[in-house]
């Protein structure tokens, strides 16, 4: 039976029995978490080939995330891109507000099948936390949220949102007390609450099965978005971008356009105050191979395999990894990946909001930056896809102080 | 004891003393500490006290920035050893002078990424130079260990895997085929830190991993006291101790000399636990 909406690559770029894409990808985990995470790959290669389990998904996808999103295209925007045609994809209109719901209640239906009652989860800036609180109620599972305690500050709201939703979120308050921390301190979870616990990972990194498992549930946004403009502007575009901090996003909207070889793949990573800087998320630019959480990838590390501590404005993107499959598009060549600091983020964040009426979450802001560039690139003959992977409610508070927008900083 | 002979130091004498254990009928005690904390030459005291007080073997931690496998205690002693700049080199420092205090074997536990970022032979060849005896690799799991094993062969290390209480048989008997030195056999699902009782998962384990192999299997996670290392020297073939001896430290912080007194003394009372009949 084919299916609309939960589209996994069964043939494509699949990676290896052991889990990897090209050197990257792979299986580091303790012992303890061996039989767990062989089950999660077990139930899923299962549920891949239950037509129940697409059919409920896709139904899930349709009546409850308000699938298909729409590609809106924004030209006011776009006369500051050189002229270029620019389409969004519009993942912020998703129910939750981001993306992140389609890996969620993937999971969360696997959750299910494997008889498991209580889900854990890692957020950065809260936007699969607020995801998998909604899926946990949705599903009437128990649900627990680590946040780095940075992150349970800048995103407030969504930890309102999580705790409204009856999930429990722990701040985290180890190390850099962001992303990172926080998955650290989930792994931690996971190993002593195994045998109930499903730890429902948010992004294309982690031990495999998670990257090509996440993966597959996003896949619907190229997909959609490949069709979408090809009716639209009546050929494929000359690029497509997204940002990357973990890479789910940019990989569910890359995936469809790999065969694609006339389409620029561009991944948009957080530069903080510059790459030069020191005080940057930019994996792919300034990293290295090495293994974090679970899996083979590029890593901001130092040359004893001490991970350094990121910074980005943006909490979702302030991650010191990146999904596997990222580093092996990025090593094959087929995508390219760019750095993009926080002041240009912001720039184009206010940008789209006062052009378009769109205001974008800062993660989505640096693809938004991104593709202004490449649009003066390209020119007027410019065709540009842009994943808006999540709305900017969340980054109210942030953008208010950076901008001055609350009466008292404006005095 | 300083004076060692071509072998000792390798994974022949972590064997030996394990079998001498085994010969005086109790449990071998090994005990865990995280080099460079609460700095490098007080981690070398403080490991060599543990090996003079009563420990037969030593695990010398790499400490970490992302200890995943760690509880709060453990978390605390790395974030104070990074703090102070501890490097690779000062491990292999410790790894060092504790053996040549001492004379006994002394073993390294690391995160993977540390080792694969250094390089695996050049890890392994310097440590083996520094004379130790092996690695502890607790997030490489067997699927991903040939590198490393290649290069513990080649110098004589020891490779000691970690099993699980949800570690199904035929994977024991995986485990344990690839492993040299003896099996760390963890007591629980959790990670690192004292608990009140040490799991009834632990015996079950160690039961059905000797089914699979002539290896000594030593027992970790959890145990703190004399009582409890009695309890596991009755089924298991050694008593791993960390955080305790690592908490010891912690209660006396900026007092090196008191901190060195109160791990002798719980080497002592955990020594007096594993001959405990």
């Amino acid at each position: 039976m084919s299916t609309e909406f939960f589209i996994p690559d069964n043939e494509g770029q699949v990676p290896s029995a052991a889990g990897y894409f090209g050197a990257f990808g792979g299986k580091f985990i303790p012992e303890a978490l061996v039989a767990a995470v062989d089950e999660v790959a077990a139930e899923y290669d299962k549920a891949k080939a239950d037509p129940a389990f697409a059919a409920e998904l896709d139904d899930l996808l349709v009546n409850y995330t308000g699938r298909p999103s729409a590609l809106t295209e924004v030209p006011r925007f776009a006369r500051h891109a050189g002229g270029a045609r620019i389409f969004l994809k519009r993942e912020d209109l998703n129910h939750t507000g981001s993306h992140k719901i389609n890996n969620v209640l993937g999971q969360a239906l696997l959750t299910r099948r494997m008889g498991k009652t209580r889900v854990i989860a890692e957020t950065g800036a809260g936007q699969h936390g607020v995801a998998t609180a909604t899926a946990c109620a949705l599903f009437g599972l128990e649900c627990t949220i680590y946040m780095g305690e940075v992150d349970t500050k800048r995103q407030a709201l969504n930890v309102a949102r999580m705790r409204m939703l009856g999930a429990e979120v722990i701040p985290v308050t180890s190390g850099s007390r962001t992303l990172k921390d926080a998955i650290n301190e989930a792994f931690r979870d996971w190993v002593a609450n195994v045998d109930r616990t499903h730890y429902l990972f948010g992004t294309v990194a982690g031990p495999h099965p998670f990257p090509a498992m996440v993966r597959d549930f996003h896949r619907v946004i190229g997909v959609e978005a490949r069709r979408q403009i090809q009716e639209r502007a009546g050929r494929l575009p000359d690029a497509v971008a997204a940002c990357v901090g973990g890479g789910s996003n940019a990989i569910g909207l890359f995936h469809a356009f790999i065969p694609d070889t006339g389409v620029r793949l561009v991944g948009l990573e957080a530069a903080g105050h510059g790459v030069d800087s020191g005080e940057h998320a930019a994996t792919l630019t300034a990293g290295e191979p090495g293994i974090l959480h679970g899996s083979r990838s590029y890593v901001l590390q130092d040359d004893e395999g001490q991970i350094t501590e990121p910074y980005s404005i943006s909490a979702g993107l302030d991650y010191p990894g990146i999904g596997p499959e990222h580093s092996y598009l990025k090593d094959l060549g087929r995508a390219e990946y760019r750095p993009v600091t926080d002041e240009e983020a912001m720039l184009a964040l206010r940008l789209l909001s006062e052009t378009e009426g769109i205001i974008p979450a800062i993660e989505s802001a640096h693809a938004l930056a991104g593709a202004l560039d490449l649009g003066r690139e390209l020119g007027s003959e410019g065709l540009i896809l842009v994943n808006l992977s999540g709305r900017g409610d969340k980054d109210m508070d942030t953008a208010a102080r950076y901008f001055g927008l609350y009466d008292e900083e404006a005095k | 004891m300083a004076e060692t002979s071509e072998l000792t130091g390798r994974r022949e004498l972590l064997a030996a003393t394990l079998a001498a254990a085994r010969a005086e009928n109790r449990a071998a005690l090994v005990g865990y500490l995280p080099a460079g904390f609460p700095t490098v030459d007080g981690g070398i005291a403080a490991c060599t006290a543990l090996l003079e007080s009563g420990c037969d073997v030593v695990e010398v931690g790499l400490p970490h920035s992302d200890p995943v496998l760690d509880g709060p205690v453990i978390q605390t002693a790395d974030d104070i050893a990074l703090r102070g700049g501890v490097r690779i080199a000062d491990v292999l420092r410790t790894v060092r002078e504790a053996h040549a205090a001492t004379g006994a074997p002394v073993l390294v536990m690391t995160y993977w990424n540390p080792i694969d970022r250094y390089g695996v032979e050049r890890f392994a060849a310097e440590l083996a130079a520094a004379g130790g005896a092996g690695c502890i690799l607790p997030d490489l799991p067997v699927e991903e260990a040939d590198l490393w094993r290649k290069a513990a062969d080649e110098h004589q290390l020891a490779t000691v895997f970690v099993v699980a209480p949800s570690s199904r048989d035929e994977r024991l008997a995986k485990i344990t085929a690839a492993g040299s030195g003896f099996v760390y056999a963890a007591s629980l699902m959790g990670v690192t830190g004292t608990r009140e009782s040490v799991g009834r998962e632990a015996a079950d384990l160690v039961a059905r991993t000797r089914a699979t192999t002539d290896l000594p299997v030593c027992v970790g996670l959890g145990v703190s006291n004399a009582e409890q290392a009695a309890e596991v020297a009755q089924f298991a073939d050694g008593v791993i101790v960390g955080s305790a001896f690592v908490k010891r430290l912690l209660d006396h912080e900026g007092d090196l000399p008191a901190g060195l007194a109160a791990v002798r003394e719980l080497a002592a009372d955990l020594a007096a636990g594993v001959r405990r009949h």
